[in-house]
């Protein structure tokens, strides 16, 4: 089973986001980086399937050069190549995206299976995965909570949640699968699988930008009420005061 | 400008997040355009639904409604829309941004080659280049709601979702139901092979997405153990317990209790937010609630500058003791 996930390197904003005076960018000199935990439930995913049936998990992403650092992240948990396309300052749109991915896809071939988050943590386009698939002439179900594959029929179960109600998709192999939080539980990287992700090889190419319609002119802040919250008081001391304002709001009477 | 939106229903009728779709599409459209609706419904649409329905899209301001007869196959859905808006010569293609909004807009963009930009909540039509490309200044949503982008979306035809935590449902009622119109769409060869099989068993409890009341733990309750208070509390209460993703990434609690950007959104009118620091991505699926209360050791976790009400101190100190008391009263 040769399985390929789609990762993305963002900031991990904590508290609050500072955006850079030109308002571009988020501001992360302060900040570490991560992928969405989408993301990391696919590459977790991923490194199961190939557990249980043997094959091997390819990492890849667009973006900048640091972005090596999250393939190298997927090879601590059990991915076994990287493929890095390499983006300059200019955000690729989803189209844009989707058609760098399939490039790479294309040029590799023999694959069973195309994982991604449902949605990048930051831009939240909700689309590279239905692009590719489009593009790659395969099936695609998205948003992904449970997954079977049976090697020997080449078709997967996926599940997922629609307004508390489970809905069941059926697709036949090569396919492509967008993936949930909750899927699974991803597993801390292992002592010789860091040691891996030290060597790995990543092979790079350098897509070329293109305008595919939808670009970014401007981040900011949304406006959200700055409360300062009511101190009601210290530990159970407070206990009199909350039930008041429980009553307060009708739910205590 | 003539706008196709895509509404979804349940048996109780339009949903609201296709009302407050239907308002940015109208805004959309401008004064001389229309805002045409197009429903999917598993059988035809009879009685008693479509009553409800045709009222409901009246009141937005919707005069006619084409109903296409389809399970949920998102590319068959998609197929539809690009046939009804080729057919109608829409200039822009909306959907509210809930799961199946994005997933059958997206298709529809991939079908059409179509750039389509997801959860905005404004727009502002710009410049129509020559070639007749217009062109759409979009506000939307990034990282959930916590950072916003202004975009340019430029297409011959504007696919756009909305966002609808952030537009409010304003009607404009036209005084009559809308017209329903059956639309036989031209499915293509296996558009409909990828079907979404629905089992209709409903979990069991209250909901944490339509609570009135969700008790949240993050990393601050400790333990696994931690949490049987916040369970007696929420249940007190006639509510459901919320944890961070601190919590479902030690395994202390399943992943359908995590409140966030990658877990569940909660509208209640009540969040108590125990232990738990208050990052963005957390923030992203509880801002919506009325009331909330923080209960943490550090009175200048972030949490503070968006709790109403917060008690200063140990979650397994704070809610032993809340608990007793409500018990005393009854
Ligand atoms: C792309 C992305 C998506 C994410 N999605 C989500 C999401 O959906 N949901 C989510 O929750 N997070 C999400 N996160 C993670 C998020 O950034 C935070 O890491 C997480 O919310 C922190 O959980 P926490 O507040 O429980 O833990 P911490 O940040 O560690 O905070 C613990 C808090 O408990 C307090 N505390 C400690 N002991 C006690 C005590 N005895 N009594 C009272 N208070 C105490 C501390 O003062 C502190 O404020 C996401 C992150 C990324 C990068």
């Amino acid at each position: 089973m040769e399985v390929i996930v789609c990762v993305k390197r963002v900031p991990m904003v904590g508290g609050r986001i500072v955006l850079t005076p030109d308002g571009q960018r988020i501001d992360t000199k302060l900040l570490g980086f991560t992928v969405s935990p989408h993301e990391e439930c696919a590459v977790e995913e991923a490194v199961r399937l190939v557990e249980a049936n043997g094959g091997a998990v390819t990492v890849l992403t667009l973006g900048p050069p640091e972005a090596e650092e999250q393939l190298r992240d997927a090879v601590a948990l059990g991915a076994s190549k990287c493929v890095l396309l390499e983006t300059g300052e200019r955000e690729f749109g989803p189209i844009a995206t989707a058609e760098a991915i399939v490039a790479a896809v294309r040029e590799r071939g023999g694959y069973d299976l195309l994982l991604f988050g449902n949605e990048a943590a930051d831009t939240g386009d909700f689309q590279v995965g239905i692009r590719v698939a489009h593009m790659l002439g395969l099936p695609v179900a998205t948003g992904i909570k449970s997954l079977e594959v049976d090697p020997g029929s080449r078709r997967a179960k996926a599940r997922r949640q629609y307004r508390g109600a489970e809905e069941l998709f059926e697709l036949p192999l090569p396919a492509v699968v967008t993936v949930k939080e909750g899927i699974n539980l991803p597993r801390y990287p292992s002592l010789p699988g860091r040691i891996r992700a030290k060597k790995a090889a990543v092979e790079t190419s350098t897509p070329v930008w293109r305008d595919d319609g939808l670009s970014k002119r401007e981040l900011s802040l949304p406006e959200v009420e700055r409360r300062h919250a009511e101190v009601l008081g210290q530990g159970k001391e407070a206990v009199p005061a909350l039930v008041s304002v429980l009553e307060s709001i009708g739910l205590l009477t | 400008m003539r706008v196709l939106l895509t509404i979804e229903h349940d048996v109780d009728g339009v949903l609201d997040s296709s009302l407050r779709a239907a308002t940015l599409a109208r805004e959309l459209s401008g004064s001389e355009g229309e805002v045409v609706g197009c429903l999917f419904a598993r059988g035809p649409v009879a009685e008693p639904v479509a009553e409800p329905v045709a009222a409901a899209l009246g009141e937005q301001g919707i005069s006619r409604c084409f109903t296409v007869e389809l399970p949920y196959a998102p590319v068959a859905w998609a197929r539809s829309l690009a046939a009804i808006g080729a057919e109608l010569g829409a200039d822009a293609v909306v959907a509210a941004a809930t799961d199946r909004g994005n997933e059958v807009m997206a298709h529809l963009g991939a079908i059409t080659g179509y750039p389509m930009a997801a959860n905005c909540f404004a727009c502002e039509e710009g410049e129509t280049a020559a070639t007749g490309v217009m062109s759409l200044l979009v506000t939307r949503q990034r990282w959930a709601g916590s950072l916003v982008e202004s975009a340019n979306l430029a297409a011959d035809r504007l696919l756009l979702t909305v966002a609808t935590d952030a537009v409010q449902p304003v009607p404009s009622d036209l005084g009559r139901p809308a017209e329903l119109v059956v639309f036989d769409p031209p499915l293509e060869e296996g558009d409909a092979d990828i079907v979404a099989i629905e089992s209709q068993e409903e979990s069991g409890g209250v909901s944490l997405a339509s609570a009135r009341v969700v008790v949240s733990g993050g990393r601050g309750v400790g333990s696994p153990e931690g949490f049987a208070v916040l369970e007696e509390l929420a249940s007190l209460l006639g509510g459901a317990v919320g944890v961070s993703r601190a919590v479902t990434s030690l395994g202390w609690r399943p992943h359908s209790e995590q409140v966030g950007q990658t877990g569940t959104r909660v509208t209640p009118d009540l969040y108590m937010a125990c232990g738990i620091s208050g990052a963005i991505q957390h923030l992203a699926g509880c801002q919506s609630a009325k009331t909330m209360i923080a209960i943490n050791t550090d009175g200048d976790a972030p949490i503070m500058t968006r709790a109403d009400y917060a008690v200063i101190g140990d979650v397994g100190e704070v809610l032993p003791a809340l608990v007793e008391a409500i018990k005393a009263r009854s």
